[in-house]
Formats: C-alpha cells, structure tokens, sequence
C-alpha cells in the first residue's frame, strides 16, 4: 500500500510594533486611505539618504527569538537583497542573508494524535528585514496607471523561517496560531493578518512511500497569498491533494522539477501557478555597506531572557493550577490576547477569586465585546470595577442575576457619559442586595406553599422539581430574594 | 583689493577684511559672481549658479555681521558644492542625465554644516557622471578645462570644483573623494584637496557612488581654507551609521603647532615605472625641503599596493552597482517616454539615462556581485582590501606620515584617455589605497613641470590625523 505523508515548512513574516521604521522615523501606522504620507528621504530612497537601525526594532525581534528559543547570533550584519520592482525603491531590500541575528529554536504545539502530548516544530531561523511597498493596479480593467504606496516600506518584518516539520494542514494552522498567540503575548507585533501585520507562506510536498519500501518526493510548492489561518489550512489541504493526484499520474519527483510558486484563490478555493518573479534566482546578496554590523553580548541576551513577559504556556498553566480555572476558560482567555489576559488577572485579582472572574470575563463581557465588535481598551468596565463588582457575588451579597442587572445599568450609565466608579458599584448592588432569612422571606415561603397546595403536595411526595414555580413566586414577591436560599427555606418549610 | 581677485586671495586675508568691515559678504559674492561670468564660458566648472540666492543670503550675512551678532565659522564666504551634494534650493544632477531634473526635497549634513557655519552655497560644480571618471569628461554636461590651459582637463571626478577654486571663481569648495577624485584634481589643478578619514564627515546626502569609500572633502588654494572648511563640516551625523564619534580638533589652531619630529616615509613603490620624472622630482624635493626643517625620511614599502586598481574597481563597482540601481524611472529621475511595460520602463530609462562609463561600472559590479562569481571576485577583493589597510597600519608603525605623488602625471589632454579606460583608472593609482584603507590623504602643490603645468605631492597620515597633513600643507606652502 502507497503511503503520503504531507511535508510543510512555513516562513512567517511578522510586522514588529514599532512606532517608526526599521531604518528611518516614519510612522508604521496602516494608512491605506493616505497613500506616501508616511515617507521621507531615507524609505523613498532617494539619492543620498542613508538607513540607520531601529533599536528598538532589534530588541523587539531580539525579544521574539529568545521567546523561540533560538541561538542570537554575536555578530551580525545587513545584506542588500538586490531585485526591481516598483514596490522597492531603492531596487534592494536590506535584509539579513548569510549572519541572520538568530537561528536554530523551536516553538511547541499540540500534536495531532493525542492533544495532551506536544510536538516541537524547529525553527530554522528568524532575520530582520525591511518590507516593501505596495503596488496598486487599476483593477477596473480599464487599463488605467498602476500606482505605488509606500507608506509601508521600510515598516521592520521578522522573517520566522521553520524546519519542513509540519505533517498535516491542521498542524501547520496550530502552529500559527501558537506563534500568533506567543508573539502577542510577547508584545511584539500585533498580528492583524486583515492589516498583512502577519503574513505566511507554505512550503508543501509530499513524501510517498510505495510498498516495496522506498520513499520519493514531490516537487516542493511554495504557496502564496492565504490571509488567514483558516485559508492556510484550506490551501495546504488542497495542495497536498492536487499533488497526491499529480504523482498517481505522472510520478514526478522533487529531481524531476525545481521549486515553483501557487497562489491561493480562496473564492475558487484552489492553488494556481503564479510567474515567477523577474530573475528571482539571483539576489546578488552582499553586505550593506551603509550599516554598520550589530553585536550582541551573552549579557544582554540574558537580560532579554529575565525580562521576558509571561509565556502564554506559563500562563496558561497558572490559571488552571493557580486560579482553578478549567482548562476550556484558561484557553479562551488566553486566547483574546494579552490585553485581555491582564484585565481578567486585574478582575481576578480585585474580586478574589478567579473562577467567578473567569465565568464572567469568558461569558458577559466577552459576548459584549463580540457583539459590539468592540476593542477591550474601549469596553467601560474597567476591571477595578468589574472586580468590585463580583466581590459582591463571592460575599454571597448579590446573586449572579442580580449582578447581571447592575452590569447592565453600568454599561448603560457608561453610554450615557457617567465614569463608572466602585462606590457607584456598591449604590447599584446595596438595592438589589440579597435577602435571606427574614421575615418577609419566611411570609412569602408559606404564602407559596398555601397558594399552590398541588405543587407542595407533588414536592413532599418526592417530586423536587416541583419546587420551581413555588420559587418563582417568592422571587416575585420578596425581590433581591437569593434563589439557592429561597429553595432550602421552601424544601424545610415543606419538610415539616 | 581689486574686486575681480577677491576669490583668489588667502582666506583668512578675506575673513579679516569681512570681519574688519573693509569687505562685505556681497561685494565677495558679487566678485564670485563675476569671476565665473568671465572665465566659466571657457572652464566650465561650475554646473548650476544660484546668483540671487547667494546674494541674498550674502545681504542677511551682512546685516547680521553690522547688528554685532556673532558670525559662524565661515562668516559669510562663499562655498560651491559638487553636484552630488543635495542642497534643497539647488539641482542635483550628478553630471548624469538620469537626474537632469532632479531637486532634492532634503539637504545633505554638509549642506546644513555649511549653512550653519554662515557659509554661502553659491552653486554646484562639475563632475564625472555619479563620479565615475578621473577627468570630468564623463559628465553629461561637457567637460570642465584646466584653468590654466583649456586643451587639458581638470582631473575629476571632482574636476568642477578643483578648476572653479583654482581659477578663482569661489574661495572654497566640497568635492568627493571614493578613489582619488578629490586630491588628483586637486593635484593636476594645483590646489589643496584632502580626503579625510573615512566616517569623518557625514555622507548623508552625498549620492552614493560607493558606499564604503566615498568622504566628502574641502578644496581650497591654501591648507587654513582647507582647515576651516573641513572644521565646518566634520563631525559626528546620527544619519549616516557609518560617520564616527571622534572630536573634531580645532583645525585652525592646530595649524600653529609646530611639526618637530616628524618621520616622513617615502613610498617605494609609489615611484617605480609609470611615474613622470619632474612629478617624482617634485615630490622629492619637497620631501628634502622638509627634511632640512627637522623631519627625518626614510623609505617604506606598502607591500599589496600593486592590487590597489583591480581591488578598487571590483569593490567600487559592486557597490555602485547596488547603488545605482534605484534609478530606475519609476519614482524620480528619468522615465524613458512611450514605454510598453515595466521591463520596458526599466531597460530603456537606463539606458538613456547613464553614459557609457557608468555603464560600464555597473556590468562589472553586478557581475562581480553574480551568484558563481561573488566569492573569486567580491570576496577575494574585500580579502585584498584588508591586507591593503594592514600595509598602512604596519607602516605607520614606524613613520608618522606618508609621502609620494598624487598622480603619475601632470594634467593630460582633452580626450587623451577616454578610449582606454584602464589608462583613465591608472591615473587614481597612487590615491586608491587612502580610499581602500579608509585613511586620510591630501593634495599639496609642489610647484609647476617645465611646460607650467602644477607638480603635487600626497600626504597620507593616520586614522584622525587631517591636522597633521593639514600642517604639513601650511608648511609645504609657506
Ligand atoms: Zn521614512
């Protein structure tokens, strides 16, 4: 029997948030509504103009490889990468070919076959680079001018080139998804794929093992212009298919053909094959004579090191063994991103008590935030008052539904302009404080027992979940009425 | 003084009258304006004039200088620029029709030291195309004549700027300098260049010929404009990562100091075959001149000299190769007209843009810099290019400061070269090496050959040793 085994390495490039360029102080802002505001003499490359490294931008990526494990390289230096095309300016990009500023790391993933069991996925190595601009074609077919935007050029890219060690689509979308989680968390990038702050190319073959033992593979494919994870996954699915299909006909190997290029046409949901680009075999790489080498110290790798922010694996494992959080509410937090992760730490923190926090960071305002499409840093409840807010819940003083009611006065209060603060919290939650064990609640249980004799008669015979509309009754009468409470006092009443 | 010699006296005779009130800032730029009247027609040295410009930051000069505020280093002398040096209210053409219309939006640190030393930029000077040449003849514009004989070129690429000092059109002027371009013109004119150290003086906004060897540097008839100019604009630039943080000396002040001790060493192999009789004549008895006043001389060897053309021209050309590769008529400069697509754009602007030397240089880099050939050629010639700066650091060892000539010959004829490039790139040989070891050298005269043509003499010294050749110019000149 023929055996396919899916082979796929991935290159990711990750736009670095930095403030300005890797080589000028242009703002990196994503302005596609004002094209070439966002340039001068250096990213236009206009005669003259020389590149001076970023550091901020370095010890961003520096950052981002140590989180990878990888080796940072002492020495290292910019090459010119040397191609035309109307997005480059200079007619080179400055990027690092043979002394990348690290290499050789890992980055951990769930395995396939058994979810609690991790995989390491190496990194080959991770370089800095310039991006380019962007070419805007008439695309009303008119054949109008093409145009040049080069409000992006020059914005500082960590190219993170892995081994081919990715067996299987779905794989290779963890895998992105752990590095989109790790980068975030290590507050280096953004990772908006809408925004191209994060972009990815596939390398795919497949090795075939034909059953007299020999192992051949396909010709690699790289796989262009998928924009999200999803469309990543899709292509390389698709991919290894059309190549399964390609050798079952042709049984051409990868020393039958070089390399080529697919684009990924997700409306069509194929891979075609896309030209090459101009005389992309050679680059003429050297070094930029106009930047000086970077040297890196152990001392200052190891201060990267210490002060790295938590590791979202870390983090993930504190809330579950920490804050008793299941593993599923771990996740989903983890999974908003770091803002997010801090605002539930601060809530957790405020309120005492992280499960409560995680049921209403997970469930309430997550939904909120989904619905309003909103960003967390303009949500109105900021987590000193949410937190106060359900320090109210863990003091057994308001039920969940009487908090839900304050959370929606807050929400509106906040609409309405009012700054949402602690003591409005405690007005709002002291009206709807819970009642228990007061004489108008022992009224209204013996009301309700007298008022539905064949619902009490149904409860004493055995039938507790008669006990409901009993409870609805008493919530009506005596409101702020905790429901738990309300049910022990009518099931004692009913006993006696 | 008569107005029409104004640019040609001493500069500090002119800052004494500026400063005294005898002479204006206008009245210097006024006969500025009319030596270049009179004489550029025939030298062509000067590309671009801004008269009017010049003349009013001149006036604001003036009232300054008459309201008792104090003046910066250069109080109001006029300074022309080579035309590969951005200055916003100027074109920047660098001799090539590819930049014909090109102004840049920006100024070079050169530019903005220069202005903020009270200097006047009076106009751009002639060049070789992107400062590819050794006699001006491959600018776009024509050549630039020798001053004193108009069948002769200046020298180049700097030629513009050396003719339009030592015709007396300007008082002071910037060149460049990647092989030679500033101290063989200097040499054939008979004025004062200097090439400092590389990182020096800032290369931001100096069009890149090639990256690792180009330093901007003064021209003027005597080493205190020579001193002055270079105080101006020297310094560390956080835009140019290659421009280094050493103090500035005060150059002027360090021309006083006298030259005792000082070992000269005499190039051996700077005056084997090659070399005209009365140029090693000259440069000897300058040497001897200064061995008379206390110096001691002896020869030294710079063993890996004989590799420094073919070094140069691998190195130069690779990075020139890169670097000339963004005119491409896309975004500025020459866009070829009625083109079919972007091959088109690209294969025909370049090709209307660029002469044929920088064509030429530009095959010979991208072909070194090709995949099969980087490591025999490139790489070889960066080897070289150590083994190079090794000579000089061993024999600096033993003498403070190295002597020899600047060029083969006197200034050549109009044309005498051009059809045998390797000749043209054998009249840099003895100024490459500075370039190759990032160290600084300069031009001196030593008088004229028999047929009256300037004789020179080169000085090379140490890393951040300019004032010491600066001295050595003062001494050799007064
Ligand atoms: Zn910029």
């Amino acid at each position: 029997m023929t055996e396919y085994t899916t082979i796929i390495g991935l290159e990711v490039h990750v736009q670095l948030r930095t403030r300005t360029k890797l080589f000028c102080g242009c703002s990196t802002e994503f302005r596609p509504d004002a094209p070439n505001t966002q340039t001068c003499p250096v990213c236009l490359g206009l005669p003259g103009a020389l590149p001076v490294m970023n550091r901020y931008a370095f010890d961003l990526a520096l950052r981002t490889a140590v989180a990878l494990n990888c080796d940072i390289a002492e020495f290292t230096k910019w090459d010119r990468k040397q191609y035309y095309y109307p997005d480059l300016p200079k007619a080179y990009q400055i990027s690092q070919f043979d002394l990348p500023f690290s290499a050789s790391g890992w980055l951990e993933i769930a395995s396939d076959d058994d979810p609690n069991a991790t995989r390491r996925i190496r990194i080959t190595r991770a370089h800095l680079e310039e991006d380019a601009g962007k070419n805007l074609h008439d695309e009303s077919g008119r054949g109008g001018d093409s145009r040049v935007d080069l409000n992006r050029t020059g914005t500082p890219l960590l190219e993170i080139v892995s081994e081919p060690d990715l067996r299987s689509a779905s794989e290779a979308r963890r895998y992105l998804e752990q590095m989109r989680t790790l980068l975030r968390f290590m507050g280096v990038s953004d990772c908006n794929m809408q925004e191209g702050s994060l972009r990815c190319d596939a390398n795919v073959n497949l090795h075939v093992r034909t059953s007299d033992g020999e192992t051949t593979a396909t010709p690699i494919v790289e796989l262009k212009n998928m924009n999200s994870f999803r469309n990543v996954e899709l292509a390389i699915e698709y991919e290894a298919k059309r190549q399964r299909m390609l050798w079952e006909k042709t049984g051409q190997s990868i020393e039958d053909a070089p390399k080529s290029t697919r684009g990924w046409d997700a409306d069509r949901g194929v891979t075609f094959a896309q030209r090459e680009k101009e005389e992309s075999s050679d680059y003429r790489y050297f070094p930029d004579p106009d930047l000086v080498p970077v040297v890196v110290s152990r001392e200052e790798v190891e201060q990267v090191r210490r002060q790295l922010p938590e590791r979202p694996d870390v983090r993930r494992r504190r809330y579950q063994e920490q804050l008793g959080l299941s593993a599923y509410d771990a996740e989903v937090i983890i999974d908003q991103g770091p803002e997010f992760a801090e605002w539930f730490d601060s809530v957790a923190a405020a309120c005492g008590d992280g499960k409560t926090a995680a049921n209403w960071a997970t469930q309430d305002v997550l939904r909120d935030l989904n619905a309003d499409g909103m960003s967390l840093s303009r949500f109105p409840i900021t987590s000193q008052v949410m937190g106060h807010l359900l320090t109210w819940i863990v003091d057994g003083r308001l039920t969940t539904s009487a908090a839900r009611d304050v959370y929606g006065v807050l929400k509106q209060r906040a609409a309405d302009g009012q700054v949402l603060t602690t003591s409005l919290v405690d007005s709002l939650a002291a009206e709807r404080e819970t009642v228990r064990d007061t004489e108008a609640l022992t009224a209204a249980v013996h009301a309700a027992i007298e008022a539905l004799p064949k619902a009490a008669a149904d409860v004493r015979s055995g039938k507790q979940a008669a006990v409901g509309p009993m409870i609805g009754m008493v919530m009506k009468q005596v409101s702020g009425a905790d429901p738990k409470v309300v049910r022990s006092l009518l099931l004692e009443a009913l006993q006696e | 003084m008569p107005v029409s010699s104004l640019p040609s006296r001493p500069v500090a005779e002119l800052l004494t009258a500026l400063s005294s009130g005898n002479l204006t800032s206008r009245q210097l730029v006024e006969s500025c304006l009319e030596a270049i009247s009179a004489q550029d027609d025939t030298i062509h040295a000067m590309v671009h004039v801004d008269a009017e410009g010049a003349l009013k930051r001149a006036d604001r000069i003036d009232e300054r200088r008459r309201a008792g505020e104090p003046l910066g280093l250069l109080a109001g002398l006029p300074v022309a620029i080579k035309d590969n040096i951005c200055c916003r209210h100027l074109p920047c053409t660098c001799g090539s029709r590819m930049l014909e219309s090109f102004r840049p939006p920006y100024d070079a640190h050169v530019t903005e030291a220069i202005q903020a030393a009270d200097g006047i930029i009076i106009g751009t000077t002639n060049m070789d195309e992107f400062a590819m040449g050794s006699s001006t003849e491959t600018s776009a514009w024509g050549p630039t004549r020798h001053p004193d004989d108009p069948q002769r070129i200046p020298g180049g690429s700097s030629g513009g700027s050396a003719a339009a000092v030592s015709a007396g059109l300007v008082p002071l002027a910037l060149g460049s300098d990647t092989g030679g371009s500033i101290r063989q013109p200097a040499a054939f004119c008979g004025c004062v260049g200097l090439k400092p150290t590389y990182g020096r003086v800032s290369r931001y906004g100096l069009v890149a010929f090639a990256s690792s060897l180009d330093q901007i540097g003064p021209f003027a008839r005597d080493a205190v404009g020579a001193a002055l100019l270079l105080q101006a604009v020297a310094g560390h630039d956080v835009r140019d990562s290659t421009s280094v943080r050493h103090q500035v000396p005060d150059y002027r002040t360090e021309l006083s100091r006298p030259l005792s001790d000082l070992r000269i060493g005499l190039i051996e192999d700077h005056f084997a075959e090659g070399l005209d009789e009365e140029m090693a004549d000259a440069v000897r008895r300058t040497v001897h001149q200064l061995e008379e006043r206390g110096a001691s001389v002896r020869t030294v060897r710079l063993p890996h000299s004989k590799y420094c053309v073919a070094t140069y021209y691998l190195v130069a050309s690779s990075e020139a190769s890169s670097n000339l590769a963004r005119y491409d008529g896309i975004h500025y400069g020459r866009r070829a007209d009625g083109c079919t697509d972007l091959m088109d754009v690209y294969c025909r602007s370049r090709g209307e843009g660029f002469g044929p030397e920088v064509k030429r240089r530009i095959m010979l880099g991208t072909y070194a810099l090709s995949a099969g050939y980087y490591d025999a050629y490139y790489l070889t010639a960066l080897k070289v290019r150590r083994r190079i700066r090794e000579d000089f650091d061993a024999a600096f060892r033993n003498v403070d400061v190295l002597a020899g000539p600047v060029t083969p010959t006197p200034a050549f004829r109009i044309g005498e070269k051009t059809d045998d490039p390797l000749a043209m790139y054998l009249s840099d040989i003895y100024t490459i090496s500075a370039n190759l070891a990032g160290i600084p050298a300069i031009s001196v005269p030593a008088g004229r050959s028999e047929n009256g043509l300037p004789l020179a003499v080169q000085f090379q010294a140490p890393p951040f040793e300019e004032s010491r050749l600066l001295r050595l110019a003062d001494a050799v000149l007064s």
